[in-house]
C-alpha cells in the first residue's frame, strides 16, 4: 500500500510538470487557435537562456549572490521570450492570418526547428545546470500510518505548488480581465474578432509572451531537476497527450490531464512494464489519450466542435 | 515558342483525361525515364549514388505516401517513420523467416504489413479530425519505436537490436552495385508513381479530395468519410511501408529502430510541404530538396564561414540546418503554400505564351 501510494504520488507530482508544459499548449491555442508545436523548443530556449545568463550575469557584474544571479538571469530570459514571442508574430503569424490549423500548426513546426537551431548555437548544446536552490533531499511523510512511510521529493513538492500558482493566475487572467475575454474572441473567429475592433496582432503577442513566461517557467523548474539540454524539448511531446486528454482549450483540463497521465504512466510503468519489457511509459501516455478521444474526441474539457457546411 | 499547343486538338474523352495531354509533355517524360533508366546509371559516380539518388528515390517514395494521406485527404500524419518502419521490419521478418524468399514480394508483404498497421492507426481518424488527429497519430510512432526495440521477435532476436540483410537478389541478379540497387529503386519509385498519380486521378482521389476540403460536406453529397479516409490511409502507409522496407534493405543494409524515429516523420512532412501538398511532383521536388540540402550545407557552410574569417563546428552546420529548414518551411507556407511544384506549374503556365506575357 505504501509503495501504491508513492507511485501514485510520484505519478501525480510528474503530473504537475507535465500539465506546466501543457498549459503554453492550451493558453495559444485557446487564445489564438494555433497548435503550438513549437512549446517544446521554447522550453529548451528559455531554460537554454537562463541556465546561461546564470552563468554569465556572476562573470560580467562579478556579484557572486546566487539569488541575483537567477532573478536576473529569469528576467533577462524573459525578455528575450518576449522578443521571440514579437518576432514570431511579426514574422509568421501575421504573415499567416485566416489560415487553416494545419497551416499553423506546420509553421509552428518550423519555428520549433529554428528556434532549437538558433537556441543550441547562441547559447551552446552541453549540459547546463540551472540551480534555483530547490532542497534536493526527499522527505519520508505519513511514517506512522504505513511502514517505512512515503518518500516524497521536495523539489517535486515546490515545482508542484509552483505550477499550481501559475495556473490559478492564468484561470483569472483569462476569466476575469477584458484582454482574457478578447482572447477567448479571437480563438473564435480570427476576423470576427478583428471586425469588433481587437487588435488581433496585439493579442498574439501577449499570448505568445504569456506563454513564453510559461516555458521559462517550465524550462526552469525542467531543467533544474534534468539539467538543460536538448532532450528538454522532447519533454513537450510527453505533454502533447496531455492536452489531448484534457481537451485542447481548457486550462483545467490540462491540470487534469496532466494529473491523469503522470498516474498513468507510472502506474503502468510499475505494474504493466514488467510483463511486456519495460519502458512503455511514452506510448501509453499516447495510447490512453488515443483510446479517451475514441469516446469524447474534443478531450475531457474540450468545447464541443460542431460543423456545419 | 517550344511550348505551345495550339493544333493538338482532342476528340476523345480518353485523350482528354490522360495524364499529360500536350504532346511536349509526354516527349519530355519519355525522355526524362530514359535519361533516368539509362544515362544517369552510366554517367554517376558511386558516391553520387549511395549520397544522393538512391536516398532521394526512395524518400521520393516515402514523400509520395504522405502526401496522398496529407496533401490528398487532408488527414495530417506526424507517423509516417512509424508506417516505414513497420514496411521494414515486416519485410525483415518475411525475408528472414521464410526459406528462398524473393526479395521483391518480401518488400510487398512489408508494404501490407504497413497497410494494417496503418488502418488500424487510421481508426480514430474516423472520430478525431485535424489537430487532434495530427497529435494521435505519435502514438503510432511511439508505439513502433518501442515495439521494435523491446520485443525481441521482431528482430529475430538479434541480440545487439540491430538487424542486417544481405545476398539481396531479383531473379537471381544480384542487387548489390550502387548502380543495381539504382535500377531498382528507380523501378518501384515509377510503378508505385503511376499507380498513385492514376488513384488520385480516378474516383477515389476525388473522394479523398472531397474529405480533405470539406469533410461534413463531402459526406453529405454521398462521400463514405469512413471508405474515404481509410482507403487513403491504407494506400498512403503501403507506399510508405515500401519504402520503409527499401530504406533499410537497399540504403541502409543494417539498421536499428532508431532509423525510423519521430525525426524522419518530421522530415517526410517538410517533403511534402517544401514540395507542393496535394502533388505527386511535389513529392519528388520536396524529396529531392530535404536529400540534397543537408549535404550541400555540409559541404559548403564550412567553407563559406571559413572564407569570412570564422570556423563552424559538425554541431553548429546541424544546428544551422535545422534553422535553416525551419525558417524554409515557415518562408514556404507564408510564400509558396503550394510548393515548389506550383512554382514549377507556374512556369510550365508561362512557358505557354512565351514570349507573350498575355
Amino acid at each position: 500500500m505504501g509503495f501504491f501510494l508513492e507511485t501514485l504520488l510520484g505519478g501525480l507530482m510528474a503530473g504537475m510538470l507535465y500539465s506546466l508544459v501543457a498549459l503554453g499548449f492550451v493558453l495559444i491555442f485557446k487564445a489564438s487557435g494555433v497548435f503550438n508545436f513549437a512549446q517544446g523548443a521554447m522550453v529548451l530556449f528559455a531554460a537554454l537562456a537562463m541556465a546561461r545568463f546564470a552563468q554569465w550575469i556572476p562573470q560580467w557584474t562579478g556579484i557572486a549572490n546566487p539569488v541575483f544571479a537567477n532573478v536576473a538571469a529569469f528576467l533577462v530570459a524573459g525578455l528575450i521570450m518576449f522578443a521571440v514571442a514579437w518576432a514570431i508574430e511579426f514574422l509568421v503569424l501575421r504573415q499567416l492570418v485566416n489560415q487553416e490549423g494545419a497551416t499553423l500548426l506546420m509553421a509552428t513546426l518550423g519555428i520549433a526547428y529554428f528556434l532549437e537551431g538558433l537556441g543550441q548555437t547562441l547559447f551552446g548544446n552541453s549540459i547546463y545546470k540551472i540551480d534555483i536552490g530547490m532542497p534536493k533531499d526527499p522527505v519520508i511523510a505519513f511514517d506512522k500510518v504505513f511502514e517505512g512511510g512515503i518518500l516524497v521529493n521536495q523539489e517535486d513538492l515546490i515545482a508542484a505548488l509552483i505550477s499550481a500558482v501559475l495556473v490559478a493566475l492564468l484561470s483569472l487572467f483569462f476569466q476575469k480581465t477584458a484582454t482574457g475575454r478578447a482572447l477567448r474572441a479571437v480563438a473564435d473567429d480570427h476576423q470576427a474578432a478583428q471586425s469588433v475592433g481587437i487588435p488581433l496582432n496585439r493579442i498574439w503577442v501577449i499570448v505568445w509572451c504569456v506563454a513564453g513566461v510559461v516555458a521559462l517557467v517550465a524550462g526552469m523548474i525542467w531543467g533544474s531537476k534534468l539539467g538543460v539540454q536538448f532532450s528538454l524539448a522532447t519533454v513537450a511531446l510527453r505533454a502533447l497527450p496531455v492536452v489531448i486528454l484534457g481537451g485542447l482549450t481548457s486550462v483545467p483540463g490540462a491540470i487534469i490531464g496532466g494529473l491523469v497521465i503522470g498516474v498513468g504512466e507510472k502506474l503502468s510503468e510499475v505494474y504493466i512494464g514488467p510483463l511486456v519489457g519495460g519502458g512503455i511509459e511514452i506510448w501509453f501516455a499516447y495510447v490512453l489519450a488515443l483510446a479517451f478521444l475514441l469516446v469524447r474526441p474534443q478531450g475531457l474539457f474540450g468545447e464541443k466542435i460542431i460543423d456545419r457546411v | 515558342m517550344i511550348y505551345r499547343e495550339n493544333g493538338q486538338f482532342k476528340t476523345s474523352y480518353r485523350a482528354d483525361q490522360q495524364i499529360f495531354a500536350i504532346v511536349q509533355d509526354r516527349w519530355a517524360i519519355a525522355a526524362l525515364l530514359a535519361l533516368a533508366f539509362f544515362v544517369v546509371p552510366a554517367l554517376a559516380s558511386d558516391y553520387f549514388f549511395r549520397a544522393i539518388l538512391i536516398p532521394f528515390l526512395i524518400m521520393a517514395l516515402a514523400a509520395l505516401g504522405v502526401n496522398v494521406l496529407v496533401g490528398y485527404c487532408g488527414q495530417i500524419s506526424l507517423g509516417s517513420g512509424a508506417f516505414m518502419a513497420v514496411g521494414a521490419y515486416g519485410a525483415y521478418n518475411f525475408f528472414v523467416r521464410i526459406p528462398n524468399m524473393p526479395l521483391v514480394p518480401a518488400i510487398l508483404l512489408g508494404g501490407l504489413c504497413a497497410t494494417a498497421f496503418g488502418i488500424l492507426f487510421g481508426l480514430p481518424s474516423l472520430r478525431v479530425k485535424g489537430l487532434y488527429l495530427a497529435v494521435a497519430t505519435l502514438a503510432a510512432q511511439f508505439f513502433s519505436d518501442w515495439m521494435f526495440l523491446r520485443i525481441k521477435w521482431f528482430t529475430n532476436d538479434s541480440s545487439s537490436g540491430s538487424v542486417s540483410v544481405n545476398n539481396l537478389q531479383v531473379f537471381g541478379l544480384p542487387v548489390e552495385s550502387a548502380q543495381a540497387k539504382y535500377w531498382f529503386c528507380l523501378a518501384f519509385l515509377c510503378v508505385l508513381a503511376l499507380a498513385a498519380k492514376n488513384m488520385v486521378r480516378g474516383a477515389i482521389g476525388r473522394e479523398w479530395m472531397a474529405i480533405r476540403d470539406m469533410d461534413v460536406a463531402a459526406a453529405v453529397i454521398g462521400i463514405r468519410p469512413m471508405y474515404a479516409k481509410l482507403t487513403a490511409f491504407a494506400v498512403s502507409s503501403f507506399i510508405i511501408g515500401v519504402a520503409g522496407a527499401l530504406w533499410a534493405f537497399v540504403y541502409l543494409g543494417a539498421w536499428e529502430p532508431a532509423a525510423f524515429s519521430v525525426e524522419l516523420s518530421f522530415r517526410l512532412l517538410f517533403m511534402v510541404i517544401i514540395g507542393g501538398l496535394g502533388s505527386i511532383m511535389g513529392a519528388f521536388f520536396g524529396a529531392a530538396f530535404i536529400v540534397v540540402l543537408p549535404i550541400f550545407l555540409n559541404q559548403f557552410l564550412p567553407a563559406l564561414v571559413a572564407s569570412v574569417g570564422l570556423s563552424i563546428s559538425t554541431a553548429g552546420v546541424s544546428h544551422a540546418e535545422s534553422m535553416i529548414f525551419g525558417a524554409l518551411i515557415v518562408w514556404f507556407l507564408v510564400v509558396e503554400p503550394h510548393g515548389l511544384a506550383r512554382l514549377w506549374s507556374t512556369g510550365k503556365q508561362k512557358l505557354r505564351l512565351w514570349p507573350f506575357p498575355h
